[in-house]
């Protein structure tokens, strides 16, 4: 259960931050996307996908949450 | 004149590789890469961060350094205590030329070392006490200090002291802060631990002491200047030109900076970073606990500097836009007549570089002003996201080397014949005996400021008077030099 942070982007997009590895990567796909339900399993640009407990409703960026890899 | 073609590169590679011993050479393959300007993702050419090769002569340095010498030291009204054995303090006191005002040893202590100085008997008993005794001791010499770092040395953790508690109770005494720093220099594999502990310790012990304090008047216009250690300077250099542009600098991180300064970043509106690798962590608590957005800028040479400023300005209304391009005009004139007389005594020079944090990506711009050519660039402790933004900025064919060892930079420039090198002290004279011109870009060759605009005029000099000084010409003795000459007639 990496601890992650999630942020918006110059251009828009969402990235997805691992301090620990030094990871910073675009999130191409997210299950619920808001407005609403935000979260649950999510895909990087690199291929890698990540869960994330869906947030109702959406909470502000950028954040700081527990990932689960999948 | 251009950099070597991509296969010699790795051809070179190869050759410099032979030499190891299997497990060895497989392991230092990963850290060397030839750039390529299409790689969307340096992990794929080049593998950072990782614990270097016993046996090699690595330069790096540790996790002390990081926190101590880099993040912490320069914050000037603070006594920065080494805790520990005497040596780590006393060799790296006043060696990296953080520039600040005040009266030293009054209020400010900057070039000064404070150390428990441990003894055999506070291995063996534990070093609390002493510690104790000597935050006393500072608080009835140096009454105006501002605050206490504890500055953690390798024995400090092998022996577990609770200095998280001697730090609670002396904050609570003395009403300053006290902060324990959990930076022994085991820990990580290089200085970037450091940097990583410190901006924790900011974060923990320092950010939130003026949460609920609202008497800061702030304006649309504060900013935070952070990851400039005002090296030579620099960060000088760099703050009048966002005060001319008509920004108000609340707090300088680290360098000449305050603890004051320190609480108030909180309250700026932009955070403004230049070293990404030693302050990134700071950045992002920010945006996310504060809101406060941050920005990476690049103060090397005319080019970078307007589009710097340009991108700072954007973040900001009219009257700030306005203020940028006035400042870009002013400077204009001034920078050209430096490029026009620097220029022709550099051009087509290649530069190789090894250095740390954010140089051998934020120069490139500035040696390209100058018409001089980066072939070859390389970061002591850097991580995978320094070199996805370093990759961009590289031609074709640059050689990348992390974590180089003395061997590797050695041969590499013995073959790739750079015209100068820009390195650390402990590979200058190596590199002057090979008659090779070379710069110690760490704190700027005893030189400096090189950020901003005044700094570009005395990097082109240095770089001049460095390249074309009449003693490289004097390497060869007098009779050899009439031996080699009758020989080639």
């Amino acid at each position: 259960m990496p601890s992650v942070m999630i942020n918006k982007t110059e251009a828009g997009g969402l990235s997805l931050y691992v301090p620990k590895k030094d990871l910073e990567e675009m999130i191409v796909s997210m299950e619920h996307e808001g407005p609403g339900l935000w979260g649950g399993e999510l895909t990087l640009a690199d291929g890698t996908r990540y869960y994330l407990e869906p947030m109702d409703p959406e909470p502000r960026l950028p954040i700081t949450l527990r990932a689960k890899r999948l | 004149m251009c950099a070597m073609k991509r296969e010699e590169a790795e051809a070179l590679i190869q050759e410099v590789l032979e030499v190891y011993p299997e497990k060895a050479r497989k392991d230092r393959a990963k850290h060397l890469a030839v750039s390529d300007p299409n790689t969307e993702q340096a992990k794929k050419c080049i593998v950072s961060n990782r614990k270097s090769v016993p046996g090699v002569m690595t330069i790096r340095g540790c996790a002390y350094a990081g926190s101590k010498g880099v993040v912490w030291g320069p914050i000037k009204d603070m006594v920065h205590i080494s805790h520990g054995p005497v040596g780590c303090g006393q060799y790296s006191r006043a060696g990296r030329r953080n520039y600040y005002t005040g009266h030293t040893g009054v209020n400010v202590f900057g070039t000064m070392n404070f150390t428990s100085d441990f003894q055999e008997k506070d291995i063996v008993f534990g070093g609390d006490k002493k510690l104790e005794k000597l935050i006393d001791e500072i608080q009835t010499l140096f009454p105006l200090h501002k605050g206490i770092s504890i500055q953690s040395e390798c024995p400090v953790g092998l022996i577990g002291d609770d200095i998280e508690s001697v730090s609670k109770k002396k904050a609570k005494e003395l009403e300053k802060p006290v902060v324990p720093l959990r930076c022994e220099g085991f820990r990580g594999v290089s200085q970037s631990l450091g940097h990583h502990i410190a901006n924790d310790a900011i974060r923990d012990w320092v950010l939130p002491n003026r949460d609920d304090d609202n008497s800061f008047e702030s304006t649309p216009y504060d900013v935070a200047l952070t990851g400039d250690y005002n090296i030579g300077g620099d960060a000088w250099a760099s703050r009048i030109l966002l005060e001319e542009m008509g920004l108000r600098v609340v707090a300088q991180w680290s360098g000449d900076g305050t603890i004051s300064e320190l609480e108030l970043a909180p309250k700026a509106k932009v955070n403004l970073l230049h070293c990404y690798r030693s302050m990134n962590y700071l950045a992002r608590h920010m945006e996310e606990k504060y809101g406060i957005p941050w920005m990476e800028y690049n103060f090397f040479g005319p080019t970078k500097i307007a589009e710097s400023l340009r991108k700072i300005a954007s973040l900001f209304d009219e009257k700030i836009q306005e203020g940028a391009e006035r400042v870009i005009a002013k400077y204009t004139s001034e920078m050209n007549a430096i490029i026009e007389k620097y220029r022709p005594r550099l051009e087509g020079r290649k530069v190789m570089l090894y250095v740390g944090g954010l140089r051998p990506r934020h120069v490139v711009g500035a040696y390209e002003d100058l018409g001089m050519e980066v072939v070859g660039a390389g970061y002591e402790f850097a991580h995978n996201d320094d070199y996805d933004r370093t990759i961009k900025d590289l031609g074709e064919g640059t050689l990348l080397y992390d974590d180089v060892t003395g061997y590797e930079l050695e041969e590499f420039v013995k073959r790739v014949r750079p015209d100068l090198v820009g390195s650390g002290i402990k590979e200058k004279y190596i590199f002057q005996k090979m008659g090779i011109p070379f710069r110690q870009m760490h704190s700027w060759d005893y030189s400096g400021p090189y950020h901003g605009y005044d700094g570009f005029a005395i990097f082109a000099r240095d770089m001049d008077m460095t390249l074309n000084n009449p003693c490289w010409d004097k390497l060869q003795a007098p009779w050899k030099k009439a031996d080699a000459a009758a020989k080639a007639a």
